[in-house]
């Protein structure tokens, strides 16, 4: 009996790392359309530092903030906001979804996100994205045509800033640097993870794939058929790099649920919110939507049903990050949501993804694995060249 | 001999309409036409009415459900087009602009149109010209120079009428004709193209992440 759970526990510990879940906030400040009360800013950037400690209370993995720079939205500053959140939590690993690759200056993203990297003791990543809001390229002196070139531009440079400790660089669209050094330098010699975030440009698959960074499909919005394709080329593509096989490629999923142990319960309190929501209230049924996209209001049963499905269609992946608090749905709300996600549905997730998942698919990254990684790499150097005879091979 | 899927678009919105009814006159009058000239012919009609919810769920929501998403394939893939709306307020009615306005941008290039349109007096009969034409333009088709205009008392109120009716839909199917079987410029299989956006293969050569960082770590 004793040896039994011992392995239950050694099982439990393993299945643990294989997949991250968490959640991921746009931080709109929208008005709940059931009181017809509107948050203020203050309240709504302090719910969402609650919700992050919720997150972490009942044993999620990530929680994720996007970047804005326009009503009626509050998260301008990710850095500051997740910053603040690695001061109040423990595990919690703190990303975006996304970071504006292309209106923010990569000096400036190098410099704040090693910062944030060191003070919550590397639990952090980030997502980088393009925005889709028209006129925050001309509010930062950017073209949105320019979109893909920029992305393109400002990543390579970014990743010399964090991996090399003087750059010297040109390019199109920022001024020159000369023995410029980005401090503080990334924690441990190890930059942090990056995922690159599209909706629809198989551009930026292919440079997620290019480098062997992870790709994040947001999949909230479009039926799962759109995603597939753009998760399909980028591990093809991963492969192509020899970064690994196909299946070996990271791979970060959106979703989108609502619950309660009654199902028609959770289609009758969500349904206000659905219709009114931004971007799709007003617009197709709640029944249409959830048959189309991967939105699931529901019992948690029919939750995990439908999450444990995912994988079928884009392979086994490293993390799958809901969107809970929005439309306006009230904080209490929202903690409650939380709750359930974190107590009946992804531990039983976390065991249903778990089974036939080949070994060879890749943990979900985090800095202890990459560090673990680098230390391998550099023994593994320093023997070889020792022995003389595969010199130069990991170069 | 050759095979021709003509696929026609009405945007009327009583059932039945008189654009359909325009539609049918054009769509009989070019299948016939082209099967005198021993091709084979099929004919295809969408009522946008029948999509319309479809329609403004994905100006919405930025896509098609699966019903439309079928009948937008089967519209970009067609060897050529007859597009008939009536005339509401001096224009195109709001459906038929709303249907290209969920087209991707080049969807219709090169594609082969005929214009109809159906309005209540004749007073109308510029709007193909001043109106709906520009819109096929941007999108780059083809439209016939003759426009196949109907208003009620082209219906039979004398013969004369009725017969200039006819005179445009012949006209407007031999020019749709003589572009079909003579084609002055490629029209591109749309459907591969936009699935080939996602090949993995595109990705190989000059479109390769090494040409896009400028060629400095090209393959």
């Amino acid at each position: 009996m004793n040896n039994d759970s011992s392995e239950a526990v050694a099982d439990s510990a393993s299945v643990n790392k294989q997949m991250q879940f968490g959640l991921f906030s746009v931080g709109d400040v929208t008005t709940d359309p059931t009181t017809g009360k509107t948050p203020t800013e203050y309240e709504r950037i302090k719910a969402i530092v609650r919700i992050a400690e919720k997150a972490e209370e009942v044993g999620l993995d990530v929680f994720a903030i996007g970047q804005h720079h326009n009503p009626p939205f509050i998260p301008s500053g990710p850095t500051e906001i997740l910053s603040h959140i690695a001061a109040k939590t423990k595990e919690l690993i703190l990303s975006t979804a996304t970071t504006l690759i292309t209106t923010t200056d990569p000096v400036r993203i190098a410099e704040t996100y090693a910062t944030l990297q060191h003070l919550s003791d590397g639990r952090m990543d980030l997502t980088l994205g393009r925005g889709n809001t028209g006129p925050v390229y001309p509010w930062f002196g950017k073209d949105i045509r320019q979109g893909i070139e920029l992305a393109v531009e400002n990543y390579a440079l970014l990743r010399k800033l964090w991996d090399e400790p003087v750059v010297n660089w040109s390019g199109k669209f920022r001024t020159p640097l000369q023995g410029f050094t980005s401090t503080p330098a990334p924690l441990d010699g190890v930059a942090p993870f990056v995922w690159h975030g599209s909706i629809r440009s198989p551009e930026i698959a292919e440079q997620a794939a290019y480098y062997g960074d992870g790709f994040f499909a947001n999949n909230i919005f479009w039926p799962s058929e759109h995603y597939q394709r753009l998760i399909g080329l980028y591990r093809a593509r991963y492969a192509h790099y020899n970064h690994g096989t196909p299946e070996q490629a990271i791979v970060g999923l959106g979703g989108q649920v609502f619950m309660h142990k009654n199902s028609q319960e959770a289609v009758k309190q969500f349904r206000p919110y659905f219709d009114n929501a931004p971007v799709y209230g007003h617009g197709p049924s709640l029944e249409e939507f959830t048959e189309m996209t991967p939105l699931t209001v529901g019992s948690p049963q029919e939750i995990i049903d439908r999450y444990a499905t995912m994988r079928d269609k884009f392979g086994d992946y490293q993390r799958q990050l809901f969107l809970m608090d929005h439309a306006g749905l009230p904080l209490e709300i929202v903690l409650e949501q939380i709750e359930i996600l974190g107590t009946e549905v992804v531990p039983v997730l976390r065991k249903e993804l778990a089974i036939g998942r080949p070994a060879n698919v890749p943990d979900a990254p985090t800095h202890q694995n990459l560090l673990a990684k680098k230390q391998a790499k550099e023994s593994e150097k320093v023997t070889s060249s020792v022995g003389d005879t595969n010199y130069g091979v990991w170069e | 001999m050759k095979n021709y899927r003509i696929v026609a678009l009405t945007a009327g919105l009583n059932s039945p309409s008189s654009s359909r009814l325009l539609s049918d006159r054009i769509a009989e009058a070019t299948k016939k036409s082209l099967e005198e000239l021993g091709n084979n012919v099929s004919v295809e009609t969408f009522e946008l009415r029948d999509y319309a919810h479809d329609i403004v769920n994905n100006l919405l929501t930025g896509f098609a459900p699966p019903k439309l998403e079928t009948m937008i394939n089967s519209v970009v893939s067609a060897d050529g087009l007859i597009a008939v709306t009536p005339i509401f307020s001096t224009g195109y009615s709001g459906i038929f602009k709303s249907f290209f306005d969920i087209l991707e941008p080049d969807a219709l290039q090169n594609m082969p149109v005929i214009l109809g349109a159906n309005a209540g007096t004749q007073r109308h009969s510029l709007a193909i010209d001043y109106n709906i034409r520009p819109l096929f333009n941007y999108l780059k088709a083809l439209s016939a120079p003759t426009g196949v205009f109907a208003a009620s008392s082209d219906w039979g109120a004398d013969n004369d009428s009725a017969l200039q009716l006819q005179q445009r839909i012949d006209r407007a199917v031999i020019e749709l004709t003589q572009m079909l079987i003579n084609p002055s410029a490629p029209k591109p299989d749309k459907i591969a193209e936009i699935q080939d956006e996602f090949d993995p293969n595109n990705f190989n050569g000059s479109r390769s992440f090494g040409h896009m960082l400028g060629g400095l770590a090209g393959e």
